[in-house]
């Protein structure tokens, strides 16, 4: 079971002790590394770093999968600068993510300070974590029924109250909302379990000099709870923000982008250029600057989050 | 011996855990506030649940006799016709009878598609994950960590960057409508996978791994009967985590696998939506649909609640 290249610099070791042994025990471990990172390495360099670099030429290209790419330069960003359906995407895209992630953190925050007041369940944990780990095309369509016009059971509520039923998912103004709310009700409960850790982490003697000095609920809450939880909570903006940025299935499987082009997020737009109209190097061009847009905003958001980690230590 | 020098060393950090979540036990004291917390909870697990719930009774519901009842909170007309609609096991009549569309769906066979996928993505993931993992927390080489860093650089582009060239690459390698198609960006690493696993990986005691060396192990013998074991819990976490994620995913799988073979529980879901006809929606078979999709997620839900809910909770102190 013993293999010789280990068992020799073992014994060396044991008899002499020589600068020699040790970086002949430094070269076994190389090679050893070499050797276990030849899997992730071959997946890393086919399906993250290759497709990166081929992403980032493609977007110089016009480009339709039946042809070779044909190098246009800067054409396609040109073209998108111009273009009103991806200035009307980032739109839409923004009103959901402030939607989706505003509502979501408040709740989220709500429901984690509940928690910790009055549940140690683990059942309970359980329970509201429980949409996040059905598919988003599970939620969507399950949500998509439920506001459905003619026979989902939120309009038949309200036609029976004589409230008059509402388009959710076909009308053009709440088309979003709706959708940034049905993704608030499949990330709640995770979102709420981050920010419970982080008040779980707060040291208890805090709250009883906040409570000796007579504060108030509320204010121990604004004045303790929540300076103590900035940095979790600029993890979880971080998070949250990038990954609703990137809506896509939601959408896919109920609106489609529409009505009109109300939920034509970006992500969806990107899809749409690729595979409905073959237009891979455009569809490229989109998704770079939809890199630039995240990577600028989770570095805007670090940044917070490191002003808030010096902000704990006071 | 070793393995218990490992243990006892971690066990301090972890009842020290169990103590930070024992003691800040800062529950309301007065009755009034108590009631108004409970009931507030009450309402949030209402509002988790019911969809969950009418998802249930949506398919075991009459989809013709649905119609008339739409606020009827119990199965109308209780049936397993959308169950057996959707899972190829009844006859276009009986469909038809019931309101289907008679069009013929197997989710009987889009569910092994899924597991298969996933199982494939997941075993091989976290084998090589685990073993970049132990390359990047155990071994000292010279450039370690300014590749682990080119490694976690790959989390910061976005999925659809990726998804494009991915695309061309695995339709050159005539992989469409093909379960390895679907499985092979993922199935070698995850950036999340090695980090995640490095992270338990360096709390390992090296000590161990020193005398295993000095006792002649080589680097597989101590990664497979040290490591490993001494991991496994995370180990296993991270599976399920995986096994999860990419159960759940929708896009990629759905522009690689379009064929009866190769089309997974969520792709099948959208096309049956997309297909199902405008005026008279079979609503109790999507929901069956739904339901079997989501029926093994419950189920690990079930068995592993506590090690899932464990996991994103300490997510969130890191």
């Amino acid at each position: 079971m013993v293999v010789t290249a280990l068992k020799e610099p073992a014994a060396s070791l044991a008899t002499r002790r020589t600068p020699r042994v040790k970086t002949g025990r430094r070269d076994s471990q190389t090679r050893a590394a070499i050797l276990f990172l030849v899997p992730a390495s071959i997946g890393f360099l086919a399906f993250f770093a290759w497709p990166t670099l081929r992403g980032l030429y493609l977007s110089f290209t016009d480009y339709n999968l039946l042809r070779d790419p044909t190098f246009i330069g800067l054409d396609n960003y040109l073209a998108i600068a111009g273009d009103p359906v991806f200035w009307n995407s980032l739109k839409v895209t923004l009103e959901y993510v402030v939607i989706n992630v505003g509502v979501q953190t408040v709740a989220a925050l709500a429901l984690a300070v509940l928690m910790q007041r009055f549940t140690r369940s683990m059942v309970v944990r359980g329970v509201i974590m429980l949409p996040y780990l059905i598919a988003n095309v599970i939620v969507a369509l399950v949500w998509f029924w439920l506001a459905d016009y003619n026979l989902g059971l939120i309009n038949a509520t309200l036609d029976t109250m004589g409230l008059g039923k509402i388009g959710f998912f076909g009308n053009e103004d709440l088309a979003m909302g709706t959708i940034a709310l049905v993704n608030v009700w499949r990330h709640l409960g995770y979102t709420a379990l981050l920010l419970f850790a982080g008040l779980q982490a707060i040291p208890r003697d805090v709250y009883e000099a906040a409570e000796v000095d007579g504060a108030g609920e509320w204010r121990v809450f604004r004045s303790v709870t929540l300076p103590l939880l900035r940095p979790v909570l600029a993890f979880v903006l971080v998070v949250t923000v990038v990954g609703s940025f990137q809506i896509f299935d939601t959408i896919a499987v109920t609106t489609g982008g529409g009505p009109v082009d109300a939920t034509r997020a970006i992500n969806y737009y990107i899809y749409q250029r690729a595979f409905e109209r073959l237009d891979f190097g455009y569809a490229s061009a989109l998704a770079v600057i939809l890199m630039i847009l995240l990577a600028a905003i989770a570095l805007v958001q670090n940044k917070l989050l490191r002003a808030n980690e010096s902000d704990l230590e006071r | 011996m070793a393995i218990i020098a490992f243990k006892a060393g971690k066990r301090p950090s972890l009842s020290a855990k169990r103590a930070s979540n024992a003691d800040d036990a800062a529950l309301a004291k007065s009755k009034v506030s108590l009631f108004f917390g409970r009931l507030a909870l009450v309402i949030v697990i209402l509002i988790t649940l019911f969809p969950i719930y009418w998802m249930f009774r949506t398919a075991f519901s009459n989809n013709r006799a649905m119609f008339s009842e739409p606020l009827s909170l119990l199965p109308v007309d209780f049936t397993f016709g959308p169950l057996q609609r959707v899972l190829g096991l009844a006859t276009t009549e009986e469909a038809l009878a019931e309101g289907g569309s008679g069009a013929s769906i197997n989710f009987g066979q889009y569910m092994l598609n899924s597991v298969l996928a996933c199982t494939l993505i997941t075993v091989l993931q976290v084998t090589f994950s685990s073993m970049a993992a132990y390359a990047f927390a155990l071994l000292n080489w010279k450039g370690r960590d300014k590749v682990f860093a080119i490694f976690l650089i790959a989390l910061m582009v976005p999925g659809i960057f990726t998804l494009l060239p991915n695309f061309i690459l695995v339709k050159d390698l005539g992989l469409l409508n093909t379960i390895l198609g679907i499985a092979l960006p993922a199935m070698f690493m995850t950036p999340f996978a090695i980090f995640f696993l490095r992270q338990f990986f360096l709390g390992v005691n090296r000590s161990i791994i020193e005398a295993a060396v000095i006792d002649g192990a080589n680097h597989w013998r101590i990664f497979s009967r040290i490591v490993v074991p001494l991991a496994w819990p995370q180990i296993i976490t991270l599976g399920i985590l995986q096994f999860i994620q990419y159960w759940n995913d929708y896009l990629w799988p759905f522009l690689v696998g379009q064929s009866e073979t190769s089309k997974l529980l969520t792709v099948g879901l959208g096309i049956f939506k997309s297909q199902t006809p405008q005026g008279n929606p079979d609503w109790a078979g999507l929901m069956a649909g739904a339901l079997v999709a989501a029926v093994p997620i419950f189920i690990l839900m079930l068995v592993f609640g506590r090690k899932i809910v464990g996991s994103i909770q300490s997510s969130g102190v890191k």
